[in-house]
């Protein structure tokens, strides 16, 4: 694991607890009682349970869970809309508890920006003057605030759209409102606290696929919230995922597709398509042909479903995996492929 | 027969305690008048002036003035006739001065009741203790019946358009206060959270948000505020307000029927043009933060 000062976010012993006295909840919690029993002693909601997580610049971290489970409280935490009740937060270097009210907001404008699930749009503003609402609120003004606002909506693909109102457009173009708001701050960490949720799947998949092409320029730091394993798996470079306040497995998507850590996760994932999210990598052994030509090619990064696919149309029984250099790298043979596609 | 008689304090206390009140309130009076006449001479000054400009500006000017602005709220040209008509029917009967008159106690004291009744409603929204505070005051404003604060108005100031204003102000401003503290209040807290997560300061979020957002609802406020302040007019003009208010009151006094029908609907008119503008601008405000996800 990268050390602290190279990480993006690095959190260390994170307690949230929601009720009345948090921080006897936080004694009971280390005498190793239950966020049950405390719930129904003192009332109090243990949201978040020593979180630590490290997260790597310029990737997509994805956290993962369920309803309830702490996703958006501990999201909340990397800007400070939500204090904890205990623990260390450094956010770029920074440690975000020791700014003071205004350090905050300035720290907010310049190194972070946010995307939220109802896209919470001022309806009262055009589409431009919603992307440009938190350049508007710098101190001292942004002068090509509109130029930037402009260039995000054209990347965004909502170009000619700039006069409209929010409540003008649909569901979809308004997330894109949304995601041009928080890219126009030019921030390096970008938090989206389920995005995409309230879309429908076919324009979900539209918006995961502009964030990914956006990501390939941008190389920002982004935790991307959502309850769902597809879209974790497809846009997670880093996935963590949570259950009840805590995190219980971090990882790759090969790592938690192939290697649950739990009883929980293994649940999760065994309903999901493997084939589409593992990569050959995963079942390939070392390429033992010498310099042989090999026949059927493929190159590293394919999906285990794509090169199932093309072992089936020419009737063979494994493939032979090429890197960078289309050199061959290994080779993939159709029994480990099926092997690990179906479980 | 037990509980016929309520157990009353005794008269003479009854009497004491009146009389002290009366006689410090008096003392009171009588010692701070002329400062407080002093304190709310810039308001005779606001009055007089409005007056002025209402009273001798040519009447073509003042109605096309009243439909410029009844266009510019509304956009619909059925308002603007209406207020046309409005005033041309009250020039004809006679009542030009008093309306003009009645016209300028509204605008003033409306001015003045979101002037004081803004900020209190926004500082009622950003403290629960605040409106703890706040709420039993203005209970006690609505519901007091208005000739019992005439009273101690009086007695202050004497008789006079600034007492009247005064009235007329502490009627007609609490439904500011409350509905901009409820608009302020009843603002999506999303899109407060995404303000504070874009570094907006609480000057910022007001200005941008909170205001914005509550606008709908503050132009409820302010449009109940003139009804209630014409609503005081026949009751102000006793302390001495004129206008549309000084001929009811004649015709109650004389029996004059058709004196006060003909005043009171030109109350009545001026009630339902100035209704028609502010909610009319209300709705206009409503369009594009009302309907959120419907079409437009
Ligand atoms: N302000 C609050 N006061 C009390 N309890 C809260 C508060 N906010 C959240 N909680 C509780 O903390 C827990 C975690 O909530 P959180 O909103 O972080 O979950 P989530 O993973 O984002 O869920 P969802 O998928 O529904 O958005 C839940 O049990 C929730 O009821
Ligand atoms: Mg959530």
């Amino acid at each position: 694991m990268a050390p602290d000062n190279l990480c993006s976010i690095a959190v260390t012993s994170l307690y949230k607890i929601y009720g009345p006295d948090p921080d006897k909840s936080i004694d009971l919690l280390r005498d190793g009682v239950t966020k049950e029993e405390i719930l129904k002693r003192t009332n109090n909601v243990v949201a978040l349970n020593d979180v630590n997580i490290r997260i790597p610049s310029g990737s997509i971290q994805v956290i993962m869970g369920l309803s309830g489970s702490g996703k958006s409280t501990l999201v909340r935490h990397f800007n400070r809309l939500i204090d904890p009740t205990e623990g260390s937060l450094i956010v770029n270097g920074v440690d975000v508890m020791s700014l003071s009210p205004a350090e905050l907001q300035r720290f907010r404008s310049y190194q972070t920006a946010m995307v939220f699930q109802r896209f919470a749009l001022l309806p009262h503003r055009t589409v431009l003057d919603n992307v440009i609402y938190g350049l508007s609120l710098r101190r001292p003004h942004v002068r090509d605030a509109v130029d930037r606002g402009m260039t995000w909506l054209k990347r965004v693909g909502l170009e000619g759209y700039e006069k409209r109102y929010p409540s003008q457009l649909s569901g979809g173009m308004q997330q894109r409102v949304g995601l041009a708001r928080a890219l126009a701050m030019d921030a390096p960490l970008l938090l989206m606290d389920e995005a995409f949720s309230a879309l429908d799947p076919i324009i979900r998949v539209d918006m995961q696929n502009i964030l990914l092409k956006l990501q390939k320029d941008l190389r920002k730091t982004i935790v991307f919230i959502t309850h769902d394993l597809d879209e974790a798996l497809r846009l997670g470079d880093q996935i963590a995922i949570v259950k009840s306040g805590e995190i219980v497995q971090q990882g790759t998507a090969e790592q938690i597709l192939t290697k649950p850590a739990t009883d929980y996760v293994k649940s999760f994932v065994g309903e999901v398509n493997r084939g589409r999210y593992l990569r050959v990598e995963a079942g390939m052994v070392p390429w033992v042909g010498g310099t042989t030509r090999p026949g059927l090619t493929v190159p590293l990064g394919t999906t285990l479903e794509a090169a199932l696919k093309t072992m089936a149309e020419h009737e063979t029984a494994s493939v032979c995996v090429l890197d960078e250099r289309e050199s061959p790298a290994g080779t993939l043979h159709l029994k480990a492929a099926i092997a690990l596609t179906v479980r | 027969m037990f509980g016929k008689d309520f157990p009353q304090l005794n008269d003479d206390l009854l009497r004491a305690i009146k009389q002290t009140v009366d006689q410090s309130f008096l003392n009171f009076t009588r010692s701070y008048g002329d400062t407080i006449e002093w304190i709310f001479s810039p308001l005779a000054f606001l009055l007089n002036a409005s007056e002025r400009m209402f009273t001798n500006a040519p009447w073509p000017v003042v109605i096309a003035a009243c439909v410029l602005v009844a266009w510019l709220a509304t956009r619909k040209l059925s308002v603007c006739l209406f207020v046309a008509s409005t005033l041309v029917l009250i020039g004809l009967f006679d009542m030009w001065e008093n309306t003009m008159k009645t016209l300028s106690m509204i605008l003033v004291s409306t001015l003045i009741a979101i002037v004081a009744g803004l900020p209190i409603g926004v500082l009622m929204a950003r403290s629960d203790r605040v409106q703890r505070a706040i709420n039993p005051l203005l209970d006690v404003m609505q519901t007091m019946p208005s000739f019992v604060y005439l009273i101690p108005v009086v007695m202050l100031l004497g008789i006079g358009r600034v007492p009247g204003l005064i009235a007329v102000v502490i009627y007609a401003v609490p439904p500011m206060i409350r509905l901009t503290n409820l608009g302020i209040r009843t603002v999506d807290a999303d899109i407060l959270e995404a303000s504070d997560a874009f570094g907006a300061s609480h000057s910022q979020k007001l200005w941008t948000v909170q205001l914005p957002l509550a606008m709908p609802s503050i132009m409820a406020g302010v449009n109940q505020t003139v009804m209630m302040a014409l609503a005081m007019v026949v009751i102000a003009s006793m302390i001495g307000v004129q206008g549309l208010g000084q001929p009811v009151l004649r015709a109650i006094n004389s029996q004059y029927f058709t004196l006060g029908i003909f005043n009171g609907l030109a109350i009545v008119g001026i009630a339902m043009a100035i209704d028609r503008i502010t909610q009319g601008y209300g709705a206009r405000l409503q369009k594009h933060i009302g309907a959120q996800n419907g079409s437009r």
